[in-house]
């Protein structure tokens, strides 16, 4: 997908972290060495993105680069490189169907047309009532519960045509769908039961 | 087959709780003062003597790794770094790790900084492990507070820390100079090596990058001996291993095996076997996708080791094993793979940024088949000037896939071509 940062009239004039998260952003800056602050960029940018509807205005750089006292240049850089930065509004549900090669051998295509099918738009659309966007992404590192797809923090797995439509069905209706495999397996264990470790099932 | 008293990761699956309360109870923490008191040249010469390899892919002999680091301090910080960058396609096991048993990172964190000397470790998880890193963060957090890292970690007198640090989705930052430029909040672009890290690293300062699993195994290892460990594998690929075993098998999984466990008996054995059977194999990519793929007639029997699948011009890689029954399509799985190096490449060397795109292209022309047969030989010739001709290893990574289809399918290639050719109604 094409990242482009959003046009100047969806640009808000000013951004500024609220009280708690400044607090929440010094605990970041804490974590490295004195005078590296500029490592806590990347928490930095995350922060702002989770504060502002999950994309980063350009403002919420520029105010980045005043706490970090980095040139605006060093964090439009940072922002534009990593791929989680969304430079432009999102949906409320930010889905991300993986199709790298480990997927796409079970099934990601039809993740990818239920998606589709289900919200009316292609890859890289938002829905009209802002709920849901949907992008294609590359290897998301749960490849034995594949296909897969990631809903803003969370991961759906082990998915078929029916059960991405549950899903989205559930988040459409304001639930919150079970997290993790829809195949009924615990995580990343042999599906009907893991083949090691029975002992360790317990409690512990 | 291994038996589950041999396993490290005996919480793989996350059936048991991954706090404090619980790994103290599968063992982690028992004791470290004790392992702490074998001195760095203790630890670091156990780890040599188990055979430990690096488990992120190159397989380099971790305790040889560690000794690079300074012996004597001129007073300022060096760094544990942990590659938790996961990413490469086919693999998920730090993931499995660090979700359910984070304590065994970070008390090897606490046990590889100390051998090395380090002052703090920073783990590097990808940045959309949201939930891993929670875990992670939180299980941090019970260390602190249980003084088992901090000021007098575990009652030894050594001050350590370790800090959690989220990337923000960029697979290039798996390449550990590249990780060490995120880390100090930059683009996620290789530096030139030398100088290396453990001569010039984070901030300037010496550092090791080590992978989750590599760290992770740590503590066991120095609990139950070099010798129990170096007892797995065969000689050079000793200990056990967690394997992801993805794509056209009955049942997916990750699972922790011996090293050097034929590859057949390990597919069989925990994943089900090949859809439809062993004789419905086509070819399995071994090692992630950066690695050569190998026809069933090697998957017959091949080791699940680094020389037996070297020897094969693949690799153990991150021992994800990618399986692909007869109905793939084997050239629109390389393409896809080749649209994913393009995809991240870090746009820093020219061979790479141009080549991976190049090769994607010349790669969707083969899988319709619209390609000319003269562009198979010159795609093998483009990727040998793309090939150890940048920076870091992106561009071998995007090279081989593509070289490993050609060495053992060319044929299948040509067939498509030609049939392409054959149903085009003949120019007037």
């Amino acid at each position: 997908m094409k990242r482009v940062p959003a046009p100047a009239e969806q640009q808000p004039g000013s951004f500024a972290f609220t009280a708690e998260n400044l607090e929440v952003a010094k605990g970041h800056i804490a974590k490295y060495p004195p005078r590296r602050q500029a490592s806590a960029v990347m928490p930095l940018l995350d922060l702002a993105q989770r504060q502002h509807d999950n994309w980063l205005p350009r403002a919420a750089m520029d105010a980045i680069a005043e706490i970090l006292e980095m040139p605006r240049i060093r964090v439009y850089e940072v922002a534009t490189f990593y791929t989680m930065y969304n430079l432009a509004p999102v949906g409320q549900h930010f889905i991300q169907v993986c199709t790298t090669t480990p997927c796409w051998l079970r099934g990601s295509d039809d993740v990818i047309s239920a998606c589709k099918s289900k919200l009316g738009v292609a890859l890289g659309e938002t829905t009209a009532d802002g709920k849901f966007t949907v992008i294609e992404v590359e290897c998301l590192g749960a490849c034995v519960n594949a296909p897969m797809m990631q809903i803003n923090d969370n991961y759906y797995e082990d998915l078929t045509a029916e059960s991405t439509i549950a899903v989205l069905e559930a988040l459409a209706k304001g639930e919150t769908p079970k997290v993790g495999p829809q195949s009924g397996r615990h995580t990343s264990e042999p599906a009907g039961g893991p083949t090691t470790l029975r002992e360790f099932m317990g409690d512990g | 087959m291994l038996s589950d008293q041999d396993r490290i990761f005996t919480n793989l699956y996350g059936f048991q709780d991954w706090g404090l309360e619980a790994a103290r109870k599968r063992g982690d923490w028992d004791n470290t003062k004790a392992i702490l008191d074998k001195g760095p040249e203790g630890i670091i010469d156990e780890i040599k003597a188990s055979g430990l390899r690096g488990r992120g892919g190159a397989g380099f002999p971790t305790g040889l790794k560690w000794s690079f680091m300074p012996k004597e301090s001129d007073g300022k910080p060096t760094y544990l770094v942990v590659n938790a960058d996961e990413g490469e396609p086919g693999t998920c096991k730090d993931r499995e790790m660090m979700r359910h048993d984070p304590h065994k990172l970070i008390e090897g964190c606490l046990i590889a900084g100390f051998a090395m000397r380090a002052s703090a470790a920073y783990i590097y998880i990808r940045g959309e492990f949201f939930v891993e890193a929670n875990n992670l963060e939180a299980a941090v957090q019970e260390a602190y507070d249980a003084g088992l890292i901090g000021p007098n970690a575990c009652g030894s007198g050594y001050s350590y820390d370790v800090f959690v640090h989220r990337g923000a989705g960029a697979y290039i930052c798996g390449e550990e100079t590249a990780l060490i430029e995120s880390l100090e909040g930059k683009k996620g672009q290789p530096r030139l090596k030398p100088p290396f890290p453990a001569g010039v690293g984070v901030w300037g300062r010496p550092t090791t990058v080590n992978n989750v699993e590599s760290i992770a195994v740590t503590p066991t290892i120095m609990r139950r001996g070099a010798d129990w460990f170096a007892g797995f594998g065969r000689d050079n690929n000793n200990g056990t291993k967690v394997f992801c075993i993805s794509g056209h098998v009955e049942k997916p999984c990750n699972v922790e095996e011996e090293m050097s466990i034929p590859l057949r008996e390990l597919i069989e054995k925990h994943a089900g076997g090949v859809r439809g059977g062993w004789d419905n194999l086509l070819a399995i990519i071994p090692g992630g996708s950066s690695v050569r793929m190998l026809p069933k007639s090697i998957c017959d029997d091949v080791l699940m080791d680094f020389d037996a699948l070297s020897a094969e011009k693949s690799g153990l890689g991150t021992a994800a094993v990618i399986v692909m029954d007869k109905s793939t399509d084997l050239i629109r799985a390389i393409t896809r793979l080749s649209q994913f190096y393009a995809h991240e490449s870090c746009g820093q060397c020219t061979p790479c940024r141009e080549g991976t795109g190049w090769m994607w292209r010349i790669m969707e022309r083969l899988a319709t088949g619209e390609a000319d047969v003269a562009e198979i030989d010159m795609l093998l010739e483009v990727s040998t000037q793309i090939e150890g001709h940048t920076i870091c290893a992106l561009g071998d990574a995007a090279a081989w896939p593509i070289q490993g289809l050609m060495r053992h399918f060319r044929p299948m290639v040509e067939e498509r071509i030609m049939d392409r050719k054959n149903k085009q109604p003949a120019a007037a």
